[in-house]
């Protein structure tokens, strides 16, 4: 493969504006989020220009490498630090470097209050030195520094404002339940390296043909188990909702855009180990399939902007897991709806910020309502996301999602049928919320206080969300065109089996436009056509107060692992207590208890210890005595 | 004259110390009992040296004289120290390291 010494600079840049901002301080503070915006940029460019000299080169010969360093060497075991740029990681240095400068710029405007910016945009560099090195790993070990780098910027950005308890509280939640997830890479890479002895993905792959389905099942698993946390996936998903409590800007970028969908680029990356374990690779697509639905039904739920758009950034990765458990069909299109959903949902969660910056940080949408005449161009950029996302034509959601729908739908037997039926279902309930999101925000009648004043924000917060929405336009037909994208990734799996088609695929699109159309309706009905309240209604079905309550995620996690959690350490304690402590104190209470014993001997008189010693010194000349004669 | 005359004498002496030190009470008295004892064992030590032929017992005998002479020093410091403090040589007072 050849090597190519430019690649080092992707994460050199931002990790250098990182260290830069923070090691600077205050000093900083002036010029930090320019600083932080041009490297950004400046890796941005640097994978336009990677991306330019590799469409110059042959399909076989796109993928090049480069060695920064030897960082294990023990025995026959070596692992090096070094990058591997393909044409899947190139599609991810792109969308986090683009998507990243779009909202480095978003945010220079939106956090430009608050005292502690610089400090944001030093996270903010180091997430993109992160998750591109996540990216950019040529074996598992070096993916996972960059997995638990991007896991210590997502902490530390979710917690930005940990002033308010809440937030603190939230952040650390996220950082638990991805400590799950990271124990299932961690256990995958030992297993990769016991049974097959290296930790390489060409490694991995050379031994995924010969090596025993057993190993491959467990690998698969415990990378899924991986992905799982990452990405908030059933039954990990309980963090992602409480990770809005970050910056918006911080939740497009790294809780719908990039970070999260780093479990799909797991598992897509991880291939020839799916592949080889269809039982790991039946669990992905039962997980996604949940997800899904999980998501989606939160999402109708919800009444705060940033959540239900959480909720639906999980139903959408929910979509992309499925599709790369489809194995080799599915693979491309997990990847496609990754990048378009890249772009709508990271302009919508934007247009959310910007609704939120003209609303005083107001996140309830039932105290929003009317804001398409004061906030046109959020309307319409979050109007464009809207349309992409319940995959309407020509938007890119159409594209990327009919494409998973249909590979569902062709995966043959009664699994086909019930995954079909199932993102189907998605569809139909993406469309209901999302329109609800709409109504409830921008076209109802106002509700809101006249405190309120809703302006339209400033240009560089618009500019991107302008940008994304071009993106949210066009990219899926850019990618579906002449299956321009499935033809750019097909190098790197390996394609078997013939597709059975269940329906044509003008079918499958009418029947999903269908499913799409019948969400909207309802939402049309229920909210644009009815009176809404200002608080959330409480006379509601239990069905209802269930999905609001997150489908008892947190009561479930509470009742099965942390109240045990919490039973097992006071048990421990206790046994800590009176076992461990009560051994030292005993130990030291028989040294007492045997001295004062002791010290009843001691009488105090000389001449008795003389009596004694004489005694002593008579007895042991006897005993010399006998002994010798 | 036997050269054992000399032991019995020393192991008469040291029986005298010895029990000078378990029965009397003045401080004074026991210090001298002690010394006693001390001689006793120098008188043996000069006698084996004399049975042996050889020097060492002798050696020692000046060993103990010493080690004697700087007992004696400490010893009858302590004594006196006491007797200031307490108006008393009776070793049987001096019992604070009962309780």
């Amino acid at each position: 493969m050849a090597t190519n010494n430019g690649l080092v600079y992707l994460i050199a840049l931002p990790l250098f504006g990182a260290l830069a901002l923070l090691l600077l301080g205050r000093k900083a503070d002036k010029w930090g989020h320019l600083l932080a915006t041009a490297m950004s940029a400046g890796s941005f460019a640097v994978g336009l220009i990677q991306l330019s000299q590799m469409l110059d080169r042959e399909a076989e010969l796109r993928p090049v490498t480069q060695k920064l360093f030897t960082w294990i060497s023990v025995g026959s075991f070596n692992v090096d630090a070094s990058l591997l740029l393909d044409q899947l990681s190139i599609c991810f240095v792109l969308l986090i470097t683009g998507v990243g400068t779009l909202i480095h710029i978003y945010s220079i405007s939106y956090m430009s209050h608050d005292k502690d910016r610089r400090r944001f945009f030093a996270y903010l560099n180091l997430f993109i030195a992160a998750m591109l090195l996540l990216v950019l790993g040529d074996s598992y070990l070096n993916l996972y520094v960059g997995w638990e780098g991007v896991g210590l910027a997502s902490y530390l950005l979710i917690g930005f404002w940990n002033q308010k308890p809440a937030y603190a509280t939230a952040s650390k939640k996220a950082f638990v339940m991805n400590r799950i997830g990271d124990m299932g890479l961690s256990f995958a890479i030992m297993i990769a390296f016991a049974t097959l002895g290296t930790v390489s993905f060409s490694g991995v792959k050379e031994h995924s043909h010969h090596a025993s389905e057993a190993a491959m099942t467990a690998i698969g698993v415990m990378l899924l188990v991986a992905a799982v946390g990452k990405s908030a996936q059933f039954p990990l998903q309980a963090w992602l909702g409480d990770a809005m409590a970050g910056p918006t800007p911080v939740s497009a970028l790294i809780h719908a855009a990039t970070m999260v969908t780093a479990g799909v680029y797991l598992i897509v990356r991880s291939n020839f180990v799916f592949d080889a374990a269809p039982t790991a690779q039946l669990l992905v697509v039962i997980v996604g399939a949940i997800t899904l639905l999980f998501g989606a039904i939160i999402g109708m739920a919800k009444d705060d902007i940033k959540k239900a758009l959480a909720a639906s950034t999980m139903s959408q990765i929910g979509y992309m897991i499925l599709a790369s458990g489809l194995g080799p069909a599915g693979y491309a299109f997990a990847i496609m709806h990754l990048l378009t959903h890249g772009f709508f949902k990271a302009g919508m969660f934007l247009g959310a910020g910007s609704v939120m910056h003209g609303m005083n940080d107001e996140v309830n949408m039932r105290k929003y309502g009317g804001l398409r005449k004061f906030m046109p161009i959020t309307f319409v950029t979050f109007g464009l996301g809207y349309l992409a996302i319940i995959g309407v034509p020509p938007f890119a959601g159409f594209y990327s999602k009919d494409m998973i729908i249909e590979t569902a739908l062709n995966a043959g037997g009664a699994k086909g049928i019930i995954l079909g039926s199932v993102t189907l279902l998605g569809a139909a309930i993406t469309a209901f919320y999302m329109t609800r999101v709409m109504i409830l925000t921008f076209t109802s009648p106002k509700r809101w206080d006249d405190n309120q004043h809703p302006h339209e924000s400033p240009a560089l917060m618009w500019i991107p969300m302008v940008i994304l929405s071009i993106g949210s336009v066009i990219s899926g037909y850019l990618l579906y065109r002449g299956k321009a994208f499935k033809h750019w990734l097909e190098p790197l799996f390996e394609e078997h089996g013939e597709h059975t088609e269940l329906l044509p695929p003008i079918v499958v699109s009418g029947l999903a436009l269908t499913m799409v159309a019948i969400g909207v309706a309802i939402a049309v009905i229920k909210y644009q056509l009815s009176e809404i309240d200002n608080v959330a209604p409480e006379k509601v079905s239990i069905f209802t107060r269930i999905a609001r309550r997150d489908l008892l995620q947190d009561d479930v996690n509470e009742a099965l692992f942390m109240r045990p959690g919490q039973a097992i350490t006071s048990a421990l304690v206790k046994i800590d207590d009176s076992v461990v402590d009560g051994a030292v104190r005993g130990v030291g209470k028989m040294a007492l208890g045997s001295g004062s014993a002791l010290r009843e001997t001691q009488t105090g008189f000389v001449r008795s210890y003389a009596v004694l010693i004489l005694i002593g010194a008579a007895a042991l000349i006897a005993a010399i005595w006998v002994v010798t004669t | 004259m036997s050269l054992d005359n000399y032991l019995y004498l020393s192991a008469i002496l040291f029986t005298i110390g010895a029990v000078g030190v378990v029965v009397r009470r003045n401080a004074i008295v026991v210090f001298m009992c002690i010394e006693l004892m001390l001689n006793a064992a120098n008188l043996s030590l000069v006698t084996f040296s004399r049975i042996n032929g050889t020097l060492d017992g002798q050696v020692v005998a000046f060993f103990t004289m010493v080690v004697a002479a700087c007992e004696v020093v400490v010893g009858l410091a302590i004594i006196v120290t006491i007797y200031r403090s307490r108006r008393s040589a009776s070793i049987d007072d001096a019992s604070l390291l009962k309780r």
